[in-house]
């Protein structure tokens, strides 16, 4: 395939000089640093949301959870709120997801094809929205026009064309299918519709696990839009109820009432940390077994079109 | 299958009447092609296209219950008024003065980490390093936002509970509009620096290996191949990446900058983008706000332009 990262290159057992081997010492201990600077932060996030408030704030709390205390979690998942909005998320993911690969690989299979009439002029219709946008209030007074506004589809169907993915998808069918298998369907009269779907997709599965990936990254963490075209609270997704959890400092609910100020706020903090977890945790649970798809992606997208 | 019929038989006439008969035939050809391109181009064209029309609202005293066709048209005066406010300077500095720092940072730092994990010879080592080194790329927006605020905090985060250790005080940040591009910046850095890198790391494992061991039989040492071999290699896809982030250097985080914005940090964080949205979609200035959009939009595409000539002048890359 196409997108086999290049040759491994055995290292040759060669003895280290003072120099290198100082080098080599260097770089391990930078590595190893680096390590701990990205591990513990997000480490850190998950021992302060299952332990004692008055201690994570009191800088008690540096390696180990300190008195379990689940509070935050208990807190957060009283809201109907926070349910509601992450199925709404979840939907939002899988549609949008959908929907997207349905719009965005044909369009790249189309432009991959030398014979299409007018490609290179359709090609720079494409690729001018990359670079020359109407703008914020254009565009929401045309998504308002269209009756969009307030609706579930607001979320899957206006932003479903990304010009980027359809060059990283057109750059792949280019690389990958061999132009002689479209020559060799047409001997056996097939058509472009019934190559397209029998052949070139089944042959296309890293690309769309690719895009797929992207794409559903991509709306899990999207809230801009649902900020500005989404009022009813009902649609709006997790990262936007989180806004108010996170950067507001707001009590999803106002049932609080004979608190105390500073119990208040740890509470607070407690939710802060839980809500990071929930809402992180299923990508980073999967990351690890779909890093080979994102790395080929960058690849892909770095192919000079 | 079409026959190939030897040119000199034929007359001018049949030639016209041949080619239009065939580019009927490709187009018949194209017709599929088409139709899979039809619904990514009608949502082109919807929200892409018609919203680029509306951008002639910049030029107009735009009111919702004219519309775009008839409402009163006034020149350049919501491009003057912008001129001429007092929120010009401040935000066209604000943001230069985080595009540029997070140019000048995001640029060299993935490459320096490439570079490094290209030396790492431990194949397990350097696996799990990349692995990790990517995570907080899956990090979102609004996520990332939340964790600098509630590190930062000068009470109980985590940063000031260090600084406590060693007997300091860590400042308020978020509350300080100096401060504003540091925290950005850097907190881009741990996030992306991993995930910038893997493009690079591409580029080095694709070097010839010869070129080493032509290196090692000469007595180079890891730092000389470094420079004389690595950076030379890479420096095409680091300049492509460059006149990309050019491109966009306008387009800095917008959403980051406002999830972090608040009152006290405003003279520092108030940046075009956000400009935008506050006129446009919190006071309803519809024209005032695509004007400055505007602005921002045709900035971009000259420096785009600018680096991309300077760049196929004066190291022969470029990106078209």
């Amino acid at each position: 395939m196409a997108l086999a990262i290049p040759h491994k290159v055995k290292p040759k057992k060669v003895k280290l000089s003072g120099k290198d081997l100082a080098f080599q010492i260097f770089i391990y201990a930078f590595a190893i640093l680096m390590i701990l600077a990205i591990i513990y932060p997000l480490w850190f996030i998950i021992i302060a949301s299952f332990s004692n408030p008055a201690e994570v704030a009191n800088g008690q709390v540096w390696l180990w959870p300190s008195h379990l205390d689940f509070k935050g979690y208990q807190a957060l998942f009283k809201q109907p709120i926070i349910w509601r909005s992450y199925g709404n998320t979840v939907l939002y993911t899988v549609i949008g997801t959908a929907f997207g690969l349905a719009v965005n690989i044909p369009a790249g299979y189309a432009l991959s094809r030398k014979d299409l009439v007018g490609r290179k002029w359709i090609n720079v219709l494409y690729v001018i929205p990359m670079f020359i946008s109407g703008g914020l209030v254009p565009i929401y007074l045309t998504v308002k026009g269209v009756g969009l506004l307030n609706s579930f589809w607001v979320m899957i169907i206006p932003f479903a064309v990304s010009p980027y993915n359809i060059i990283v998808a057109r750059t792949f069918f280019q690389s990958s299918i061999p132009e002689s298998l479209w020559e060799a369907a047409q001997l056996d009269g097939a058509g472009t519709f019934k190559y397209f779907f029998s052949m070139v997709l089944p042959l296309s599965k890293a690309i769309l696990a690719v895009l797929g990936l992207w794409t559903a990254v991509g709306i899990w963490n999207q809230w801009f839009n649902a900020l500005i075209y989404l009022q009813n609270e009902n649609l709006q997704p997790l990262q936007l109820i989180l806004r108010r959890i996170l950067i507001s400092n707001q009590q999803v609910a106002g049932n609080t009432t004979g608190q105390l100020a500073a119990e208040l706020q740890q509470l607070s903090d407690m939710m802060k940390y839980a809500s990071i977890v929930i809402s992180t945790l299923p990508i980073m649970m999967v990351y690890p077994f779909l890093q080979k798809y994102f790395n080929q992606g960058v690849m892909l997208g770095s192919v000079k079109g | 299958m079409d026959m190939q019929v030897p040119m000199s038989d034929e007359s001018t006439a049949q030639l016209k009447l041949r080619r239009k008969a065939r580019k009927r035939r490709d187009l018949k050809k194209s017709l599929p092609l088409y139709i899979l391109l039809l619904p990514s181009a009608v949502l082109l064209l919807i929200f892409a296209y018609i919203p680029l029309y509306g951008l002639v609202m910049a030029f107009q005293n735009y009111s919702p219950a004219l519309g775009v066709f008839h409402s009163p048209w006034v020149g350049f005066d919501n491009f003057m008024q912008f001129f001429r406010s007092y929120q010009f300077p401040i935000t066209l500095r604000n943001t230069l003065v985080i595009s540029l720092y997070s140019l000048a940072v995001n640029t060299p730092l993935p490459v320096a980490l490439a570079i490094m994990t290209n030396q790492i010879r431990k194949a397990g080592f350097k696996k799990s390093f990349q692995v990790i080194s990517y995570l907080p790329h899956f990090i979102s927006t609004m996520v990332m936002c939340g964790m600098i605020l509630i590190f930062l905090s000068p009470q109980s985060g985590l940063v000031a509970n260090i600084f406590r250790l060693f007997g300091a005080k860590l400042p308020d940040l978020m509350s300080s509009s100096s401060a504003f591009a540091h925290v950005y910046v850097w907190s881009d850095v741990w996030q992306n620096i991993g995930w910038n890198s893997i493009i690079y790391i591409a580029a080095l494992s694709g070097i010839d290996p010869t070129f080493y061991e032509a290196a090692t039989m000469d007595g180079a040492t890891a730092w000389q191949k470094i420079r004389n071999i690595d950076i030379p290699m890479i420096m095409p896809t680091v300049m492509i990446l460059l006149i990309m982030s050019v491109g966009n250097l306008l387009n800095v985080g917008f959403e980051k900058v406002l999830l972090l914005q608040n009152p006290l940090n405003l003279g520092g964080s108030e940046i075009i983008s956000t400009y935008v949205y506050k006129i446009g979609l919190q006071n309803f200035q519809y024209s005032l706000s695509t004007a400055i959009g505007l602005f921002n939009t045709v900035i971009n595409v000259i420096l785009l332009l600018g680096v991309n000539w300077l760049s196929k002048k004066t190291t022969d890359t470029s990106l078209f």
